[in-house]
C-alpha cells in the first residue's frame, strides 16, 4: 500500500490475479441502503442469466427503509454466485466485493476470499464517513486490506463527470453511481450492455433525461474498464454458459414462484382464488404479486390485521373459493386460532409462511427456519394439518401447487413454509408447461347425501374427507362451527365419545395424507450407508454442494431433502434407519432433528445456525468431515453450531 | 342462485332442527323470533341466507336458523363475513355478535367492516355483560357494575356501540330491544339498506344482568321513555307532549314541552335519517334526562365494498385472458445458449 495515500488506481502489492480458472464467481455489491444495491444486483443477475450462466442470489438488506446514511446498520448488500456449472447457493465467500462506502467495506470485507478483489468508491471515504463506519484510519491507505486486491477510485467524481452534460442536481447525479458501477461490472464479465440500456429506457420512460444520464453512467463505467489504467491489472472474465436442459427460461424469486404456483394450483382445482393478507416482511411480496393477477380469477384483500386476513380466507373457502393467506412468523402466530377453526370445520385453506428470524419481531429481513414447531404443533388442541417446505425459489412453485392439491383433496388447511432467503433470492427457472400438471378438479356437493334427503356435512369418504358444500346451494342448508360436532350431521355434540371419535378422525385423515404424497427420494448418494445429511427448506443448496464435494472426495454420504414435513413420507423412517448416522443441518436450534427423533427414534444430530444468514457450503462440509473423523459423537449426543468461531449451543450453556 | 325452492311462509320454516340452548327467559329467544319473523316478511331464501357469528351467547344464533350458518371464533365474524361476501356477493349475510364479541375482542374487525361498508346486517346484542363466561363486566357495562372480575364495581367508562359505529363510518345505525314489537321493522330497514347496517339490540340477560334495560324497555310508561324515530316525522315522545329540539346556544339537543300538539312552535326537530350530525347527538343522548332513541337513527347509503372491489377487479380483467402459460413465461425469457453467442430470442 502506498504510503503517500490513494492514487487514482491502487493495487495492493503482491496481489495475485483473482479468480484463477473459475467455474463460478461470487460477486457482492454492498452500499448504503439508499445506493440502489438491490437494483444493481438484480440487473446484474438478469445480465448473468442472459449469458446462460447458472446462478443464485442472496439479497441481504437492513430492516430500516432508509437507515441513516453511511452507518454500519444501513448497509444493503446483494450477492450473486454464477458460473459454468450448476449453482445452487449464493456462494460462501465472495471473489469480488464492490463497496460503495466505508460502512459497506467494514461489514462485508471479512467475508471476502483471500486475494479477492475489492472495488471501493474512494470518493466516499471521507473522515465523516470513516467515523460513521467506526474506522479510526482509512483502510484504503493503512495497509489493513493487504490480503486482498484493492481497486479504489473516486466513483462519485467519475459519475458526476459522466453525467455532467445532463445538468442534474448533485443528489440526482450521484444516484447514477450504481449504474456506473454496474457498467464496470459488465465490462469485467464481458456482458452486453444493450439489455440494461433497454431496461433503463423503459424504466425512465416518463423522464428520458434520467434514462440518458443513467445510460451515460453505465457506459462511462464500462469505458473506464476498457482503459489501460486498470485493464492490465484486472482480468476480464467470460464464464461459459452452464449446461442446462433445453427450454425457455426466466429468472424467478420465491415470492413470485409461490404466487404463480398458487394461481396454477387454483386453476388446476378449477377454483377462483381469494387471498387475504396483511403487510409483513418478507411475505408482503406475495400480496403485491397476486394483486396484479386479477384476470386469473384472483381476489386480493388487504385485511385490518393478520387474524382478519386468515379469517377472510376461511370465509372465502366456506363460500367455495380457494382461500389463501400468507405471513411471516409473528403473523402466523396471530393466525393460530383461526387455523384451528379451519381444522375443526374442515375447510381447505393454504397458509404460506415466509419464515424470518425470531422470536417476536426478531430479524425481519433475515432468514431462518425456526417456525417448524409452530407449523407442525403450534395450535391449541389436537389440530393436525399438512406442512410442506420449499427448498428453493423455483421449487416453491411446485410446492404451492402441492399445497393447493392437498388442501382441496383433504378439506384441510395446509401450511407452506418458505423463508426470507427463498422469498428474495432469484434463480433461473425453466418455465414449466401448465399441461404437465395433473388437474385436481373440486366436486362440490349439490344434492343431499343422507337418507330421506338429509344433509350430512360431516359424512366422511374413504379417506376420511367430508364434502364441500357452499352456501347458496338449494336444499343443503346446514350449520358449521368451531365447537365439537357429531359425526355426519355436524350437530353440536361435545360428549366424551364424540370428541374422542372426531379427534381420531381428524388425525387419521391427516395421517392418511402420507399415502397421497410421493415416497421420499434420495437427492444424492444411495440407500443406506455411513451418513445421511437430511435437510428441509432452503438449506438444500449448501447441503447439496457439500455432499457432492464430500462424495467426490470418496466419503460415503447421501443427501436426503424432505419436502413433506407433516405428515412425513411413509418410507422416511425405514430409509433413515439404513444409515449409521444422520446429520440434520437447519437454521434453528434443531427442530426437524427433534421431530425425526420423535417419529422414528433415529439418532439424528443437529448442525445448527441461527445467525440470520444461510449456511455456507464449507460449514456443512466441515460437519460431514467431522463425522468421518470421529470428532463428532454420532451417537446423537452432541449437537454443534455451524460457525466454528462460536461454541456449540450445548457447550455454551454447560461449559 | 337457485330460485326453484318455494320461500318459507311461516316462522316455523325458519326454525332449524336444533334444540335452543339459551337460559329460560333469555332475551335471545325474543330476538330469534323477531329475526325469523323478519325473514318471513322479507321473503328471504334460506339457501342464499347466511348467519355468521363469533363467540358468546348471542353467537349460538346461527344454529337455530334453518339457513346456512357459520359459528366462527371470538370476535372474528366480520372478517369471515368479508371473505364470504367477496367470494359470493349474492349471499345475504347477517352477522350476529354481542357487546363482548363485537365491541371488545372483535372491535377492530367491527370498525373495519363498517368503514369498508360491506353489504350485510350486523346485529349486536347488547346485554352489558359477559354471559357465557359467567358474568364478568363488558365494554358496555355501566360504571360501578359489580361482577366476578370487578367485585368492587367497574371503574371504566362504557363504550356506546352506536357512537362507535358512527365513528367508524357506518352509513346505517338503528336501535331496538329484544321484546320490542318494532324489532322486525327495524331489521327490515337494515336489510333494505345497501351497505353495512348496524343494529344495536338491547337484550336482557336474566341470569347475570337482569332487567338492566327495564327503565326504558318495560311496556308500562314506555311512551315517556322511548323516542321512536321515523323518517320525516317530528321527534315526539310521551304521547306527543314532549319533543327533541336543538339548543342553538349550546349546539346540543334538549327536551322541550309541546303544547296543544304544536310541535313546530316548540321547535321540535324533524327526523332526517341522512343527517349525520344529528345522528351523533341522538346516539349520545344520556338516558334519564332524555328518552332512549330507538328505530332507524341514520341511513345514508354509499357504494358497498364488494361492489367497488369486484367492479375494479372486473375492469382489471377486461380484455385479458387467464392464460397460465403466458403468466408463467413472464416478461423476459431466454433459451440457454450452446455457445458464447448471445441468445437470439432476446
Amino acid at each position: 500500500m502506498s504510503e503517500s495515500g490513494i492514487e487514482r488506481n491502487t493495487i495492493a502489492p503482491n496481489s495475485s490475479p483473482i479468480l484463477s480458472v473459475p467455474e463460478a464467481v461470487v460477486v457482492r455489491f454492498a452500499g448504503d441502503s439508499g445506493d440502489g444495491m438491490q437494483l444493481t444486483g438484480s440487473q446484474f443477475t438478469l445480465s448473468t442469466a442472459l449469458t446462460g450462466n447458472d446462478l443464485a442470489t442472496f439479497p441481504d438488506f437492513p430492516a430500516e427503509i432508509r437507515a441513516p446514511q453511511g452507518t454500519l446498520f444501513g448497509v444493503s448488500a446483494f450477492q450473486i454466485n454464477f458460473g459454468s456449472i450448476e449453482v445452487t447457493t449464493a456462494g460462501d465467500a465472495p471473489d469480488v466485493l464492490v463497496a460503495m462506502n466505508p460502512a459497506a467495506l467494514k461489514t462485508n470485507v471479512q467475508a471476502l476470499k483471500p486475494g479477492g478483489l475489492i472495488i471501493a468508491d474512494a470518493g466516499e471515504f471521507s473522515r465523516r464517513n470513516l467515523d460513521k463506519a467506526k474506522y479510526t484510519t482509512n483502510p484504503l491507505e493503512d495497509g489493513s486490506l493487504a490480503k486482498w486486491t484493492l481497486l479504489a477510485f473516486d466513483i462519485s467524481a467519475l459519475t458526476l463527470e459522466a453525467v455532467k452534460s445532463f445538468s442534474l442536481g448533485n443528489k440526482e447525479a450521484l444516484r447514477c453511481k450504481n449504474m456506473w458501477t454496474l457498467g464496470l461490472a459488465l465490462w469485467m464479465f464481458e456482458r452486453d450492455r444493450q439489455p440494461l440500456i433497454d431496461w433503463l429506457n423503459g424504466k425512465f420512460q416518463k423522464n428520458p433525461l434520467l434514462a440518458h444520464a443513467n445510460i451515460a453512467a453505465l457506459n462511462a463505467g464500462h469505458a473506464y474498464g476498457e482503459t489501460a489504467e486498470i485493464g492490465g491489472q484486472v482480468r476480464k472474465l467470460n464464464l461459459d454458459p452452464a449446461p442446462s436442459a433445453p427450454g425457455l427460461y426466466r429468472t424467478v424469486n420465491g415470492a413470485e414462484a409461490v404466487s404463480l404456483g398458487l394461481v396454477a394450483g387454483a386453476q388446476l382445482a378449477g377454483l377462483k382464488m381469494f387471498f387475504g393478507g396483511y403487510p409483513i416482511t418478507p411475505a408482503s411480496a406475495i400480496l403485491h404479486h397476486l394483486a396484479n393477477l386479477k384476470e386469473y380469477g384472483v381476489t386480493t384483500f388487504q385485511a385490518e390485521d393478520e387474524i382478519a386476513a386468515i379469517c377472510s380466507a376461511i370465509g372465502a373457502s366456506y363460500a367455495g373459493q380457494l382461500g389463501v393467506t400468507s405471513s411471516s412468523g409473528p403473523g402466523i402466530a396471530l393466525k393460530g386460532e383461526a387455523m384451528g377453526l379451519a381444522v375443526m370445520t374442515e375447510l381447505p385453506l393454504v397458509i404460506v409462511n415466509s419464515q424470518r428470524g425470531g422470536p417476536s419481531t426478531g430479524l425481519p429481513t433475515k432468514t431462518e427456519q425456526s417456525d417448524l414447531y409452530q407449523a407442525v404443533y403450534g395450535r391449541n388442541g389436537d389440530a393436525p394439518l399438512p406442512v410442506i417446505a420449499a427448498r428453493s425459489p423455483t421449487d416453491a412453485f411446485a410446492c404451492a401447487i402441492e399445497a393447493c392439491r392437498i388442501a382441496t383433496r383433504f378439506m384441510t388447511p395446509v401450511i407452506l413454509l418458505t423463508d426470507g432467503y427463498i422469498a428474495n433470492a432469484a434463480e433461473p427457472w425453466r418455465i414449466p408447461d401448465p399441461a404437465d400438471f395433473e388437474p385436481f378438479p373440486v366436486d362440490f356437493l349439490t344434492e343431499a347425501n343422507g337418507e330421506d334427503d338429509r344433509v350430512l356435512p360431516y359424512k366422511r369418504d374413504g379417506q376420511g374427507v367430508r364434502p364441500w358444500i357452499t352456501p347458496g346451494t338449494a336444499g343443503l342448508m346446514h350449520r358449521i362451527g368451531g365447537i365439537e360436532k357429531a359425526p355426519d350431521t355436524g350437530d353440536l355434540d361435545y360428549s366424551p365419545a364424540v370428541h374422542q371419535l372426531q379427534t381420531d378422525a381428524r388425525k387419521a385423515k391427516i395421517d392418511g395424507v402420507a399415502h397421497a404424497i410421493p415416497a421420499q427420494d434420495i437427492d444424492l448418494g444411495q440407500e443406506g450407508g455411513r451418513l445421511a445429511v437430511v435437510g428441509w427448506g432452503s438449506t438444500y443448496g449448501p447441503i447439496h454442494q457439500a455432499v457432492r464435494r464430500a462424495r467426490a472426495a470418496g466419503l460415503d454420504v447421501s443427501h436426503i431433502h424432505v419436502r413433506h414435513i407433516w405428515p412425513l413420507p411413509a418410507n422416511l423412517g425405514a430409509l433413515l434407519k439404513g444409515y449409521e448416522a444422520v446429520l440434520v443441518p437447519e437454521m434453528n436450534t434443531g427442530q426437524f432433528k427433534t421431530l425425526l427423533r420423535d417419529q422414528y427414534l433415529v439418532e439424528a444430530q443437529s448442525l445448527t445456525k441461527i445467525s440470520g444468514q444461510p449456511f455456507a457450503i464449507a460449514e456443512i462440509e466441515a460437519a460431514i468431515a467431522s463425522v468421518f473423523d470421529g470428532k463428532r459423537d454420532d451417537t446423537g449426543g452432541t449437537d454443534v453450531t455451524a460457525d466454528a468461531t462460536q461454541p456449540s449451543s450445548i457447550e455454551a450453556i454447560h461449559p | 342462485m337457485n330460485d326453484m325452492s318455494p320461500r318459507p311462509r311461516s316462522i316455523k320454516d325458519w326454525e332449524s332442527d336444533q334444540e335452543v340452548r339459551w337460559c329460560p327467559g333469555c332475551g335471545d329467544y325474543a330476538i330469534l323470533k323477531a329475526v325469523q319473523r323478519t325473514m318471513v316478511d322479507l321473503g328471504s331464501d334460506p339457501a342464499t341466507t347466511v348467519f355468521v357469528s363469533g363467540i358468546g351467547c348471542s353467537s349460538r344464533f346461527p344454529y337455530y336458523m334453518a339457513s346456512y350458518g357459520f359459528h366462527t371464533i371470538h370476535g372474528r365474524a366480520p372478517a369471515i363475513a368479508t371473505g364470504i361476501k367477496l367470494a359470493n356477493p349474492e349471499l345475504d349475510i347477517w352477522l350476529v355478535t354481542g357487546d363482548g364479541d363485537g365491541m371488545s375482542i372483535g372491535g377492530n374487525h367491527t370498525m373495519h367492516l363498517l368503514r369498508r361498508n360491506l353489504n350485510c346486517q350486523i346485529m349486536l346484542f347488547n346485554n352489558e355483560i359477559y354471559g357465557l363466561t359467567k358474568g364478568q363486566y363488558s365494554p358496555t357495562s355501566r360504571v360501578g357494575t359489580p361482577s366476578p372480575s370487578t367485585p368492587l364495581g367497574s371503574v371504566d367508562q362504557p363504550a356506546l356501540p352506536c357512537a362507535f359505529a358512527l365513528g367508524s363510518g357506518a352509513r346505517f345505525i338503528a336501535r331496538g330491544f329484544d321484546v320490542s314489537k318494532e324489532l322486525p321493522a327495524v331489521l327490515e330497514a337494515a336489510h333494505a339498506h345497501q351497505g353495512a347496517a348496524f343494529v344495536e339490540i338491547f337484550q336482557n340477560c336474566i341470569v347475570y344482568n337482569k332487567d338492566r334495560f327495564e327503565d326504558f324497555a318495560v311496556a308500562k310508561g314506555a311512551e315517556a321513555r322511548q323516542l321512536w324515530l321515523r323518517q320525516g316525522k317530528p321527534m315526539l315522545f310521551d304521547k306527543g307532549t314532549r319533543g327533541i329540539a336543538l339548543d342553538m346556544a349550546k349546539l346540543a339537543l334538549k327536551v322541550v314541552e309541546v303544547y296543544d300538539g304544536d310541535w313546530q312552535a316548540a321547535g321540535v326537530l324533524v327526523h332526517d335519517v341522512a343527517n349525520r350530525s344529528v345522528a351523533h347527538m341522538l346516539v349520545e343522548m344520556p338516558f334519564g334526562a332524555f328518552p332512549m332513541a330507538l328505530g332507524v337513527i341514520y341511513d345514508d347509503p354509499r357504494p358497498t365494498y364488494e361492489t367497488q372491489t369486484l367492479t375494479q377487479d372486473e375492469a382489471a380483467r377486461a380484455g385479458k385472458s387467464p392464460d397460465l402459460a403466458r403468466l408463467l413465461a413472464g416478461r423476459r425469457t431466454w433459451t440457454p445458449p450452446r455457445t458464447k453467442e448471445r441468445p437470439a430470442d432476446l
